[in-house]
């Protein structure tokens, strides 16, 4: 017996190992329910994942070490350079292209798998072979979704919904023939063609892109949830065809996460999952919308902006999306730091769907250093806000629509909003008067309570905070 | 391991996988999607078992891309969660310092 004790594919030493790396993932999620311990909950789940590959490498008959060290050694070696390289802004197209990456690899585990079972040419029992056939089409669908995805927030390829003419159709035609290629498989199972597999691959290539394409870029926080659940589910499908219960149980955790985070995202559109993906919302000009009057507004500068902020007891600061693609997040704590030097109680009131990911604006502010305490989420906030005698609207739109509670015409009638109208003044930090992803206008810009700054989010910013230090 | 057993796990995973989730605050929802997004690369062990016992060209190529791409989600998925971890926690220290040597003697 050598030094390392060789583990038995499938015996009682690897499978309790791979118990233990199961374990460490659940604690270590389980310590991201708090910002104070989740740094160390990733550690703890970053340990769970190198007794899982420790144990796979120890099994007993694995060879092809080169191989293995040319797959690990690019791989991290690209994992390394994104991670450091990335920005904070980036971060929605980030998570992405990591959830493509991850469908893509399951979708080649099973295409190799369907290779063994032909070449060894005996049956593939069936309840290996639907997890296989499983694995193939969700990690093929979410390989090219996410690339789809990533393509669009890294604005490759149009925000704006690119609809293809009956792609419902299509849609149906696709999965349909999928499911026939599988049974296809699944009844010749003694000797399946590889030719139709590959079919598959294909079919769910194109149904992915064919998903995602539609889909605008205000969107993106639940297809990205939504991607995710599915590469969670595939690899769970891998782990039932590979007998691996740290596949199975990783790839459920994984699952319920983005499930999770697709129906909260869901509810704070107020949309149905369906109607996200199939709906082609947003982006079509709606023809007869606010473009053609002229509705009158309150402009004003940065000096005004700031003697009102100055001399308010209380500001709320609603970030958007505008504020990552201004790279706005330092400016604004600048502001928020002038504000709280002269005595301003200054918050961050965060709509779930604000940004292109659950979250992402929090993780901005947390980069430009604002306490996670002043973090605040919707329906905490709103009740605060008639008290509030400032509220800040920062690169936000559709979120912040009084349309969505008073106009039941209205496409975002019912739509959660943070309620700015409700305090005392607003001030509005746009380019334009603009309609937002929804395609209508704003109520909240023609408020007699609402003044409009119109510049770009981090000069405005930056103006503000200088003119409240000459104060 | 019988079929039974394996959607046993899967489902009791489920629950707790909902139960424990459920419990993440919006604020570390990206953090969230990146950490679990490493925890996905798990499927690297399937590259590693396929390259691990292939014995033909295709399988070879086939098992390096999967493991390459497990080994970006694992490696880059922590890294990038541990630097958006890094700013939750560091908490108001800059503030505080600030404020230190205004008010001290």
């Amino acid at each position: 017996m050598s030094l390392l004790a060789v583990l038995e594919p499938g015996g009682d030493g690897a499978t309790a190992l791979y118990i233990v790396a199961f374990s460490l993932f659940i604690i270590g999620v389980r310590r991201g329910t708090h910002p104070t311990t989740a740094k160390q909950g990733n550690l703890i789940a970053a340990g769970g994942m190198a007794v899982a590959v420790a144990t796979t490498l120890l099994l007993d008959g694995i060879g092809n070490w080169g191989l293995i060290a040319l797959g690990l050694g690019v791989g991290t070696a690209v994992g390394v350079i994104a991670s450091i390289r990335v920005q904070m802004t980036e971060m929605p197209q980030m998570v992405a292209l990591y959830n493509g990456v991850g469908g893509g690899a399951v979708a080649l585990i099973a295409w190799s798998e369907i290779r063994h079972g032909i070449s060894l040419g005996h049956e593939i029992p069936l309840d290996e072979l639907i997890p296989v056939l499983f694995a193939a089409v969700v990690g093929s669908v979410s390989f090219w979704g996410s690339n789809i995805a990533f393509a669009k927030l890294q604005d490759l390829i149009p925000t704006k919904p690119l609809a293809v003419p009956g792609q419902q159709v299509i849609n149906a035609l696709l999965l349909i023939g999928i499911v026939a290629a599988c049974v296809n498989i699944a009844v010749n199972n003694g000797d399946p063609s590889q030719a139709i597999f590959i079919g598959i691959l294909i079919a769910a290539a194109v149904l992915g892109n064919l998903v995602v394409l539609p889909i605008g870029g205000a969107d993106m926080p639940v297809v990205i949830s939504l991607l995710n659940a599915f590469t969670g589910l595939s690899a769970a499908a891998a782990g039932f065809a590979l007998d691996n219960v740290a596949l199975i149980v990783a790839g459920t955790l994984v699952g319920s996460s983005g499930t999770i985070l697709t129906m909260e995202m869901a509810t704070a559109m107020n949309r149905s999952v369906g109607n996200v993906l199939f709906a082609g919302f947003g982006g079509a000009p709606s023809g007869g919308g606010g473009a053609a009057e002229e509705r009158p507004h309150t402009s004003i500068g940065a000096q005004d902006a700031a003697i009102k902020l100055a001399y308010a007891d209380s500001v709320v600061v609603v970030p958007g999306y505008g504020l990552a693609v201004a790279q706005a997040q330092h400016a604004i704590k600048e502001v928020g730091d002038e504000l709280e030097k002269r005595g301003v109680t200054v918050n961050y009131a965060i709509h779930p769907v604000a940004g292109r990911m659950p979250g992402h604006m929090n993780v901005l502010l947390a980069e430009a250093d604002v306490p996670y305490e002043q973090l605040r989420e919707m329906e905490e906030i709103n009740p605060e806000m008639p008290r509030t005698d400032v509220a800040v609207v920062v690169g936000a739109n559709d979120v912040t629509n009084p349309a969505a509670k008073n106009d039941p015409d209205s496409p975002i009638a019912g739509m959660p909003i943070i309620e700015v109208s409700e305090a005392q003044q607003v001030i509005v930090i746009k380019r334009s008067l603009s309609p937002g992803f929804a395609g209508i206008d704003n109520d909240l810009f023609y408020e007699p309570n609402t003044s409009m700054l119109f510049a770009d989010a981090k000069q405005a910013a930056a103006d503000i905070a200088s003119e409240i230090q000459q104060l | 391991m019988s079929l039974m057993t394996e959607i046993t796990i899967f489902v009791l995973a489920a629950f707790v996988g909902f139960e424990v989730i459920s419990k993440v605050p919006t604020t570390l929802h990206t953090p969230l999607m990146s950490q679990t997004n490493a925890i996905h690369g798990i499927v690297m062990l399937g590259g590693l078992i396929v390259v691990g016992y292939a014995d033909d060209s295709l399988e070879y190529v086939i098992g390096t891309i999967a493991i390459a791409f497990g080994a970006i989600n694992i490696v880059g998925g922590f890294m990038v969660t541990d630097r958006m971890l890094g700013m939750f926690s560091r908490k108001p220290k800059p503030k505080a310092d600030a404020d230190g040597k205004g008010g001290g003697p």
